[in-house]
Order: structure tokens, then sequence, then C-alpha cells
């Protein structure tokens, strides 16, 4: 089941071009750009793993993309891969743009579970099959 | 086949003012002009042979600019970023003008890292590495400058559209460096040499300066000023546009004591701009160069 997260996730994945120009947006606008990645789909998992620190001081995407192939060299179908911008005019960092760059071959998606509660009410949560596995053999 | 308009393009360029600010802004430098107007006239046509479809490898621009203490290696460095992005050659108009400190790492491990950490800074741009030479120290085996030029050579080969790197660095001391590196010098295409100011150039220079700062000589100073320079240029450690700075910051100072000690004067705009001729022959040089040589 395909991922849809974050910005362009309906699209096809974005290629490398089409990545250099939204890094390059995202740079006019003084944006730092950050790459994260995680091998756990779910959608609440919020904080994914930082490779390196948000790159505050690049001016061009050319340098970006060195980062963003640095981590496909490792993580490329091990891991989903995302670029946040983050906005520091407000005061703090606030996400202005993120999507995913890569993501793995096979993605296995996700099963309902049901849960019994008191008076044969019913809870839904959903539950990521590549989590069966442990951190780091997932994909 | 449609004619080829190179005047039009020119003109579309914008390079015509670029290169005649830079005329107009720097003195002297013939061979480095000339090498500047030769680049801008490649990327040009380069342009065009790509418009009508005939393809070539982008030029290599690395260069390295060596001269004299004083003769404008950073200054015209500066201005690269600014005449390669109006060319069209970089996409952003940005120097990281970065030493020896900012490349090597000290201890194992570290080198590497802080390299590449520059080299992303500077992409899009121009890495600015001056006094080059320090980063190759032979007489230290354990050095780490050999694994940071390792990792420029590498970046400066295989990622030439993404930045171009200038070295700079006094003659004698760049070729020493450049011998022991071969694969450097074979890397960079345009290798600059910076000719030492004349004095009249020097003149010239000085009236630049300090007509940026809003000062002026008056007619005898500008006279003592020449022989100042006469004096000065046959004396050692002479740094050529430095010294001349050096000069006339110190000209200033004793300006800036004479209209102090002269208070009770009304003072007149023309007053605070004008350096006499006495702050120029209140030089050592003078002395220096009225004693005979022993």
């Amino acid at each position: 089941m395909r991922i849809t997260q974050g910005t362009f996730s309906f699209l096809p994945d974005l290629t490398d071009d089409q990545i250099t120009r939204q890094v390059a947006y995202c740079q006019r606008n003084g944006w730092a750009v950050n790459i994260e990645f995680t091998d756990d789909p779910h959608p609440r998992n919020t904080y994914w793993e930082m490779w390196g620190q948000p790159m505050f001081d690049l001016k061009d995407p050319a340098a970006v993309l060195y980062e963003l192939n640095e981590c496909r060299k490792v993580y490329k179908n091990r891991a989903y891969i995302r670029l946040s911008a983050f906005d520091a005019t407000p005061g703090w960092e606030s996400v202005r743009l993120s999507f995913l760059t890569d993501r793995p071959e096979d993605e296995p998606g996700f099963a309902l579970q049901r849960q019994e509660a008191d008076g044969r009410s019913i809870r839904y949560t959903t539950r990521a099959y590549a989590t069966d596995k442990p951190v780091g053999s997932r994909y | 086949m449609a004619d080829i308009d190179i005047a039009a393009s020119f003109e579309a360029s914008g390079i015509g003012p670029v290169l005649e600010q830079l005329d107009r802004e720097l003195v002297g430098l013939k061979p480095v002009k000339r090498r500047i107007r030769e680049i801008a006239a490649l990327l040009l046509v380069d342009k065009l042979r790509r418009d009508v479809g005939l393809t070539a490898q982008p030029p290599t621009l690395h260069m390295s600019f060596t001269g004299n203490p004083g003769t404008g290696k950073t200054t015209v460095a500066a201005r690269m970023a600014d005449i390669l992005h109006r060319l069209g050659y970089i996409r952003s108009n940005h120097l990281v003008s970065v030493t020896r400190d900012d490349l090597v790492g000290q201890y194992i491990g570290h080198t590497a890292p802080k390299t590449k950490e520059i080299l992303k800074k500077a992409m899009g741009g121009v890495l600015f590495i001056d006094e080059a030479y320090y980063l190759y120290r032979p007489e230290n085996e354990r050095d780490y400058g050999q694994e940071s030029i390792e990792i420029l050579l590498q970046v400066m080969e295989s990622r030439r559209d993404d930045l171009v790197v200038i070295l700079a660095g006094y003659a004698d001391r760049m070729d020493k460096f450049f011998t022991s590196n071969p694969g450097f010098r074979s890397r960079i295409a345009h290798h600059i040499d910076f000719p030492d100011y004349n004095a009249s150039e020097l003149m010239a220079i000085a009236e630049l300066m300090l007509k940026e700062q809003n000062y002026r000589f008056s007619p005898e100073a500008r006279e003592a000023f020449g022989r100042y320079l006469d004096a000065r240029m046959r004396q050692p450690h002479f740094s050529n546009a430095r010294s001349v700075r050096n000069a006339l910051d110190r000209a200033r100072l004793r300006q800036a004591v004479r209209l102090f000690e002269t208070r009770g004067h009304a003072l007149t705009v023309e007053d605070l701009m004008t350096l006499g001729p006495d702050e120029i022959l209140a030089s050592r040089v003078f002395a220096a160069a009225a004693e005979p040589a022993s």
C-alpha cells in the first residue's frame, strides 16, 4: 500500500530534478532544509530520525542533493526519506513544506485492529505490518 | 541556416557593463583583466553554441591567483563571484572565503567533514582559498592538510558545474605548492599572475582610496606622496596597494593630530577633507631614504 504523507504524495514520486527545484524554492524563501528518515510508516509517527542537522547555511540545492544522496546510500529501500523546510521568521522553526523523496520498494501497508471494550463497544486502531519486525530489519 | 548575431547576444548578456566597471574600479592589472575578458568571451560563445545545438562540456573555471602582497588578489576574487554570476556561469552570487583553519581539522577524522561542510556551503558559488599553500605542510608528515587537498581535488573534478574554486597566494610559495601537488596544477585551468604596480598606478590607487573615504590630497601633498612612493618602493617589505593604504591611514592620523592641535581656528569642510604635505613628509621613509645605504 502506497503511503501518502506530506506534500505531493498523491503525485508520482519526484525526480531529482524536481526535488532540486523544490529545494531551490525553499532556499529562495530562506527556509532551512532538513533530511529525515524512518522505518515506521505509521501516520502518527511524527518525529523521524534526522540525517545530520538542518542545513541552515547552505545556499544552493546541489549541496542538499549531495546530502540526500549520502542518506540514500545508507537507507535507500530500507526506510522512508523526507525533506522538510523550516521557516524561522516567526521566531521559532515551523515547517513550511515537507515531502517524501524515497520510499521502500515494498510497502506492506496497515492492519485494522479491533478491540472489544466495555459494553460491546469497539475501539479501532491501525498497525503497520512493517513494524512486526524489529527496528532496522523492517524493509 | 540563420545568421548568429554575436553583437546582439553580447548586448543582451550584460557583460559589457561588468567589464567596464572592472576597468573603472581596478587600476592596472592588465593580464588579469585580459583573462577575465577571455573567460567572458568563451562563456558567451559557449552559450551561442548551445543555442544552436552544438554541445560541449562546460568549461572548467577553477583559478589560481598568484602575485606579490597587495596586488589585489583578494579584491579580484571577491569580484569574481559577481562577474561569473552575471555571465551566468554560477547559479548564485556568493563567495565563501576560507583559509587553512576552516578546512583542516585538529584530530583524525575531523578534516573530511570540515572540508565537506565548507564545500557544501560554497556550492552554487565561488570558494576562495586564501594562502592556499598552507594546506600542504611537507615538514609534518602527520599533517591533515593532505586529506583536505584530496577531497578538494575530487570535488573540483566531479562537481565542476556546482562550484568554482579560486586559490590565492604568493607566487613563490604557490609554485612550491603546485610542484608537490601536481594534481592541483592540472585541474586548474587559469593560472593568473598579478603583476606589481608601477608608481603611477599606485598614485591612482591612492587617489581612488582617498576618494572613497572622502579625502583628497592638496597639490603639494600629491607631489610629496609621489616622492614618498618612489622612496618606499625601493625599501624592503614593500607590499603594493597595502603599503599605500597603510601610508594613507597614517597620513589621516597625522592630519587629525594637526587639526586637533591648531584648534581655535574655525575649520571648513575643506580642511577636514584635505591631506596636506606635512602629513606625508613626516613619514619615516624619507628619513631612511636620506641616509646613505649601509
